[in-house]
């Protein structure tokens, strides 16, 4: 069983934060197949949240079919999530770099580069969402 | 079907009006926040609402009849502010007065709940502590098993982890039961965690009335040179605007993505927000986005 936390300053949307989490526990193998998540009463009982909140995020991994309901029983892990081979990492980690250098190179300071990579990335992890 | 439902809604003291020509609906299921300073008039709202008063115009409908007629009466809940309990009674009396007053209250519930926050069922009301006080006003209320329960300030006057365990009974009653909540309250970070519904009333009227995550969405704060400010792409509406000789700081409402590369677009807080519409300098406090509803959850 795993516990979540809610940071209310980081501008994450709740359920996402939640999500996120299970995802997170799912990499990392602290969740798996066959385990089942908190319910929801639980997770409101434990950090005080919207319950629809929790229902969102755990419809929202039933929707990627990580997670499956059972009705009455509670929320089970179908599957695990395997993390993306580390040289994957490094290739990103390459272009990512790249960009900067490109952003730097048309005038951009660093704290706008990691102003304008924040927007974006919210903005994309919004509309994946969505 | 909407829990709350108002039209015209209008309140006057003498010769002030409290409130003034509110209309809003609440759909069923849903946990407002209504926030607002003292004297906004939230707890004449609440009171309306539970038939303690009688509006001077308009109407609201809560469960679709009229407040305090008797048919309504069992299925509201309420908690006055500072969770005004008898202070002689045990806490177990006033268990078993619940239960003589309200038909289908559910002892069991309320028993458990208080033996759960280890409080003695023989102490008496007066010498409870406030998040105590607040705690058996919310399970007492929890028990008479409504289908809307209204709390006027019920996190005021308690320290920080009093409100998280507050808040924790509370959200662990509407997971089991469906209840929809409104809850008066100005602590908004507490608010932003359990409300999926925002009303924000200041001098007697709604500013700002809608689900809380589109709220947070619409809401950007913009900062750019003083000299773009007019006509920006994504800006419905400019709430609040600060300007020095050059750069100008806008908190806006937005339709769409703002794109063009000369502001700098920020993440803004629902406590900016409702605090951009509390301010009567605001540019445009009037507006009021429509109620969205809220998904029906299935149980």
């Amino acid at each position: 069983m795993i516990e979540f936390r809610l940071e209310s300053r980081s501008g994450i949307a709740p359920y996402l934060q939640i999500v996120q989490q299970v995802k997170h526990a799912l990499r990392l193998g602290m969740l798996r197949t066959g385990d089942q998540l908190p319910t929801v009463k639980e997770v409101v009982g434990s950090i005080a949240i919207n319950p629809n909140t929790v229902l969102k995020a755990y419809r929202e991994l039933e929707h990627e079919g990580l997670v499956e309901g059972r009705p009455g029983v509670g929320t089970f892990v179908l599957k695990g999530l395997d993390g993306p081979p580390p040289q994957a990492h490094a290739a990103l980690r390459r272009s990512l770099l790249r960009w900067i250098r490109t952003a730097i190179d048309a005038g951009l300071d660093y704290d706008s580069v990691e102003a304008l990579f924040d927007s974006t990335f919210r903005e994309s992890a919004e509309e994946e969402i969505a | 079907m909407n829990a709350l439902e108002a039209s015209g809604l209008s309140k006057r003291y003498g010769k002030h009006w409290a409130l003034e020509n509110c209309a809003f609906e609440l759909p069923s299921g849903s946990i407002a926040g209504l926030v607002g300073p003292n004297g906004a008039g939230k707890t004449t709202l609440l009171h309306i609402a539970v038939g303690l008063l009688e509006p001077t115009r308009g109407s609201l409908r809560i469960l679709g009849e009229r407040p305090g007629a008797a048919q309504v009466l069992p299925r509201v809940g309420f908690v006055a502010q500072d969770t005004p309990l008898y202070k002689g009674f045990k806490v177990s009396e006033m268990i078993s007065f619940g239960a003589h007053m309200n038909v289908g209250f559910d002892m069991e519930f309320a028993r458990s709940r208080i033996a759960r926050l280890e409080i003695p069922p023989d102490q008496k009301a007066g010498s409870l502590s406030g998040g105590q006080r607040a705690q058996v006003g919310l399970a007492l209320a929890l028990a008479k098993r409504p289908e809307i329960l209204l709390l006027d300030e019920p996190l005021a006057s308690l320290d920080p982890l009093a409100r998280r365990e507050f808040l924790q009974t509370l959200m662990e009653g509407v997971a089991d039961t469906g209840v929809t909540v409104v809850l008066s309250s100005h602590l908004l970070t507490d608010l932003e965690r359990v409300c999926d519904h925002m009303m924000v009333l200041a001098r007697g009227r709604f500013r700002l009335i809608g689900d809380t995550a589109d709220i947070i969405k619409t809401h950007k704060v913009l900062i750019g040179p003083k000299e773009r400010v007019g006509s920006i792409s994504g800006v419905s509406n400019v709430l609040h605007q600060s300007t020095t000789d050059r750069q100008a700081t806008l908190l806006v409402r937005t339709d769409g993505p703002i794109i063009d590369p000369s502001w700098m677009v920020n993440q803004v807080s629902l406590e900016d927000v409702v605090l951009a519409y509390l301010d009567s300098r605001s540019t445009s406090a009037d507006a009021v986005p429509d109620l969205h509803a809220v998904e029906e959850v299935a149980r």
